[in-house]
């Protein structure tokens, strides 16, 4: 998790690539290219460091919580960050008018907070109401700002021009910051950094895989973070007749 | 909020990565009904179920998974695909090598991670024409996970209908592996043989 002086290079960064989005006018991407990449030199740097971090900090951090940190345990510290964000699945739902959802998310926050002991159990699960996350790239995506350019972003990792805007956004309006003081502020940051290195556990040979096995670890994530992205937007090609992948399917590979 | 590194992809792709070693379904049916497709996925999902439950070595395991692969999969045209116009140029010894080598190499890179799908299930939603081919829409449900949603790209050759792709949560495993096979290619200067020894190795 990075430190705060950390945290002030990455508010930094992001800060310049607003600067570059809000020049750019959050460039539209071009017609039937399925991934716009303009970035790729400075990407790919910002890849290779955050490998680094990866390598040198997350993952052994992630495998010593994993190792030391009783399953039950993990569970409700995860249970607790994601139903501190809540507050922000509603205010994101409700800015993109979508009231069933910043209804339900509503819900969800009221009944783990209460029935579900402060998060630690994330109750409204179990009695339907489902976990479906959004942000402010999403509600910006609702307004329909387009993606624009991918990017990769020290400490972030994947993302683009409007997501990264989205980031930077929800960085400063999470609802639970105004409310939540010192000390128990500490609490909520020592919540999420514990949910971060128990998905970096969980998901260890995932990430191992498209990291460290992979040919070239850059294009694998930028291909998995762009479809999945689009996906959760609901805008995915998710079929065989989806412009742009006509060649995966040529009638010569058939024998 | 704050996403370091991977964390903007969802648990369910990423989970759903592995999902590739069900990249497999094959039948020889003549008209894909949503009930043949739910038999077909039932048969997918019952035979991996099947080795994982004989508790063999996990190299065994991985020798019957490569069966699986080949029996609901069609194996040589997802091999050739994933290399992409390459695959044009080859001579016929080339193609078998390198299909060959492939389909160990996935067999590996999904079968060693077969734990992950002890208790799981698939659900068949439909099934649907799109284009040349059919595809199927399922709903994985593994332990502890949230489901997640994975569709079967379905081609129907020789009156056998065979598995050419899968995309799971949106991530299309063919366009993945095709990234990983050209990365291995420009690694090896463009030669075949060279993509075929690292093959052989990785997964």
């Amino acid at each position: 998790m990075p430190t705060s002086s950390e945290l002030l290079t990455v508010a930094k960064r992001a800060a310049a690539v607003m600067a570059v989005v809000a020049v750019a006018g959050c460039a539209a991407t071009p017609e039937g290219v399925d991934i716009h990449d303009p970035y790729e030199a400075s990407n790919r740097e910002a890849h290779a460091f955050n490998k680094k971090i990866d390598r040198g900090a997350l993952r052994p951090a992630g495998n010593v919580y994993g190792a030391l940190v009783p399953d039950p345990i993990d569970q409700g510290v995860q249970n607790f960050a994601d139903n501190l964000g809540e507050p922000q699945n509603v205010l994101n739902y409700t800015l993109q008018g979508n009231l069933p959802d910043a209804v339900e998310h509503s819900l969800r926050f009221l009944v783990n907070t209460t029935a579900g002991v402060f998060g630690l159990f994330d109750v409204a699960s179990a009695i339907g109401f489902a976990e479906d996350d959004t942000d402010f790239g999403e509600t910006l995506h609702v307004w329909g700002v387009q993606e624009g350019a991918y990017l990769e972003v020290a400490f972030l990792g994947p993302t683009n021009e409007r997501d990264l805007a989205g980031t930077f956004v929800d960085m400063f309006t999470d609802p639970v910051s105004f409310v939540v003081r010192y000390p128990e502020k500490g609490y909520v940051t020592a919540a999420k950094v514990g949910g971060v290195l128990d998905q970096r556990y969980e998901f260890g040979e995932t990430v191992d895989s498209i990291l460290y096995d992979s040919a070239d670890s850059y294009a694998q994530l930028r291909l998995l973070s762009v479809q999945n992205r689009r996906f959760e937007l609901g805008q995915a090609a998710t079929t065989a007749t989806a412009a742009g992948e006509e060649d995966l399917y040529d009638d010569s590979y058939f024998e | 909020m704050m996403t370091p590194i991977l964390n903007n992809l969802s648990r369910r792709t990423v989970l759903g990565g592995l999902g590739a070693s069900l990249a497999v379904l094959a039948t020889p049916v003549l008209a894909l009904t949503d009930a043949q497709a739910r038999s077909l996925v039932n048969g997918l999902v019952n035979d991996v179920n099947r080795v994982i439950a004989s508790g063999k070595s996990e190299g065994a395991m991985i020798r019957d998974f490569k069966g699986i692969f080949g029996r609901y999969g069609n194996v040589p045209f997802i091999a050739q695909s994933a290399l992409g116009p390459k695959s044009r140029e080859l001579s016929n010894s080339e193609r078998s090598a390198y299909v060959d080598a492939f389909a160990d190499y996935m067999s590996r890179k999904y079968g060693k991670r077969f734990r992950e799908f002890i208790g799981g299930r698939i659900e068949v939603q439909g099934a649907r024409p799109a284009g040349r081919f059919f595809e199927v829409d399922t709903v994985a449900f593994l332990r502890g996970e949230n489901p997640f949603a994975l569709t079967f790209v379905v081609a129907e050759r020789g009156g056998e209908r065979r598995f050419v792709n899968m995309y799971i949560e949106g991530v299309n495993v063919l366009a993945s592996e095709r990234v990983e096979i050209g990365a291995l290619l420009d690694r090896n200067g463009g030669q075949v043989s060279g993509l075929i020894n690292d093959l052989k190795r990785l997964g």
